[in-house]
């Protein structure tokens, strides 16, 4: 029952991410491999500080990778000028905007600047996609509010609705549901997954959400202080990869359940 | 993106009130000359009087252009600092560019001293004063751009820039306290700001380098638009942080810079234009801002000089003093009234 081959936007071979300090390198996370298709909601799990913020970082082209490769469209993300890179891929960053005074409408605009003349102002085509990033979003009736209004869940559907005004085939979420409740989680979640089906996007999200991810994405990652694994959530759960993430004493991972348990 | 086109009429109320503090700046002062002689003046045609000719020509004109040009160069360099460091309390003064000429300045007036008789007053002329400001804001502008270069965070300028307040209001306080009674008048006297006294030639070379700030300025504003998501954000969309930064700290330094060189320190228009801006543009689309802050920048300044002025009086109060009384409460009321500020 396996589907065609499908394109491989986004691929990892031997990658290294960290940071420099002083001309050292100081490494946070190596040997990371993977290769995520179009259509794919990709769900990236690990404890606190193991890398994974890191790691989208540097698959955005925020930082610099140590070593290794990352081809996006497999051609080197090095090779990319800023522009390039932002017609590929788009972000869904924790940091709240910097100006919380913009309003919905402008905030989701801005995420056409890749495609708008030096002036900005925006064309009939990129109208049309702001339109259906609101739409996409359930996020018309905030279209005038500012920034400063929305409460954390409508912040973050507007945050999601700007990287799709980006209209880029790729994108990389950092704790998307991070201060939200369970229906926002989950609502965020199902509608990564929807925009992944039903738009042919990649899209790779960090979280804390084990249980939500392990139900919804199509592969994750699972990232450990020894390995890093790339696979399907079933196959993940058969080899026990989730009972790696965090010390054992504490917690367990039910593998019946999909779900953490913690030790009595 | 909301446009030009939705705030027409606030542009056209704008124009007309611009014109209208203008010829009542002209029109007021220790002499008060009519409205319509004014626009005689103006026209061709001679006023009344002579030496109502002689004060509106000479005079009055050169003046009512010269805070037409610091005030909206200087709001437009509040509104690029508040947009870069993404801070509201920003101005066109936190990248040290004042303490640069006020250094500039207390070395020639203070520092001439020390050389002395002949030499000294020689040195003390108008030109002179501009030209060691300039030099004084040019020379921390190169410091700011290394620093720009070598520093990836913009919050590190920030503070670099009040650190070069700080260290040149020492050394002016040092100079000071080795001057005589004269010369510190004379030091203080430059610090008050004055709008005045500037030749032809000098009001010319203002408005180019005003002009220039300006178009740098409107031309970086799809940047200045990307910079309020924040820099990661930004840099995401394709814009380039590094070139958009120098662009905007080159546009502030010309335009802070030539006109504290020309007209002195001059306070608060800077902060406080951009911020009464927004209360009537809700938009934050630098397109529509940047000529907004620029007409309501130049009414704020015409109507603080013509306060400055004192009508039916001698006397003329500082300008840098009267930016401050109007600019703070402004300021305040805001703060008060929306209980916070945003940018």
């Amino acid at each position: 029952m396996t589907s065609e081959p499908k394109h491989i936007t986004l691929k990892a071979q031997d990658l290294s991410v960290g940071y420099f300090s002083k001309k050292k390198e100081i490494s946070i996370s190596k040997h990371i491999n993977f290769s995520f298709s179009e259509g794919e909601l990709i769900g990236l799990v690990g404890a606190n500080g193991i890398g994974k913020s890191t790691l989208l970082r540097t698959l955005a082209g925020m930082q610099p990778k140590l070593s290794g490769n990352i081809l996006v469209k497999e051609k080197p993300l090095q090779a990319y000028s800023t522009l390039e890179l932002a017609n590929q891929i788009s972000v869904v960053l924790t940091e709240p905007p910097a100006s919380k005074n913009l309003t919905v409408l402008e905030l989701i605009s801005l995420g056409r600047q890749p495609y708008t003349s030096w002036m900005g102002t925006l064309s009939e085509k990129d109208k049309v996609a702001v339109n259906k990033a609101l739409q996409a979003t359930e996020t018309q009736e905030l279209a005038h509010r500012k920034c400063f209004e929305l409460s954390d869940g409508q912040m973050q559907r507007v945050a999601i609705a700007r990287a799709l005004a980006q209209d880029t085939p790729i994108i990389i979420l950092d704790e998307p549901t991070t201060h939200l409740d369970l229906y926002h989680r989950a609502y965020i979640l199902k509608l990564l997954k929807k925009l992944a089906s039903e738009n042919k996007k990649t899209i790779l999200f960090s979280t804390h959400e084990i249980d939500l991810a392990i139900q919804l994405s199509n592969k994750m990652m699972v990232m450990t202080d020894k390995a890093n694994y790339f696979d399907t959530p079933c196959n993940l759960i058969e080899a026990g990869h989730f009972d790696a993430l965090f010390p054992k004493d504490t917690i367990h991972f039910d593998k019946t359940t999909g779900r953490f348990s913690i030790k009595k | 993106m909301q446009t030009v086109q939705t705030y027409r009429a606030y542009f056209i109320v704008l124009c007309f009130s611009l014109f209208a503090v203008f010829l009542l700046n002209i029109s007021l002062g220790s002499v008060s000359i009519p409205l319509d002689e004014v626009i005689k003046g103006f026209f061709g045609g001679n006023a009344s009087k002579e030496t109502w000719n002689y004060i509106i020509i000479d005079y009055r004109l050169p003046k009512a252009i010269t805070a037409i040009l610091a005030g909206g160069g200087l709001a437009v360099s509040g509104l690029l600092m508040q947009t870069l460091f993404r801070n509201p309390l920003a101005g066109p003064f936190v990248l040290g560019l004042s303490s640069g000429a006020s250094l500039g300045v207390a070395l020639l007036i203070l520092g001439a001293g020390a050389f002395g008789g002949f030499l000294g007053t020689a040195l003390v002329s108008e030109w002179s004063l501009v030209i060691a400001s300039a030099l004084g804001s040019f020379l921390v502008l190169l410091a700011v751009l290394m620093v720009t270069f070598r520093v990836k965070d913009t919050m590190a300028i920030l503070i670099i820039g009040l650190m070069f307040g700080s260290v040149t209001a020492a050394v002016v306080a040092v100079l000071s306290y080795f001057s005589n009674a004269e010369k510190l008048q004379q030091y203080i006297f430059w610090s008050f700001g004055s709008l005045g006294n500037q030749s032809w030639e000098g009001i010319l070379l203002l408005s180019c380098c005003t002009i220039l700030g300006i178009l740098i300025a409107f031309v970086s504003s799809k940047s200045l638009n990307g910079l309020l998501l924040g820099e990661n954000y930004a840099k995401s969309m394709g814009l380039h942080i590094k070139r958009t930064t120098l662009l905007i700290i080159l546009a502030t330094s010309i335009l802070a810079g030539s006109i504290t060189a020309f007209a002195g320190p001059i306070a608060f228009v800077g902060l406080a234009v951009p911020h009464i801006t927004r209360q009537f543009f809700k938009t934050s689309n630098h397109l529509v801002l940047i000529p907004a802050v620029l007409v309501c920048g130049s009414v704020l300044m015409l109507l603080c000089d013509t306060i400055a002025q004192l009508p039916f009086s001698e006397y003329t109060l500082p300008i840098n003093a009267i930016t401050s009384l109007v600019g703070a409460p402004v300021v305040i009321w805001l703060l008060v009234r929306k209980r916070k500020l945003l940018f």
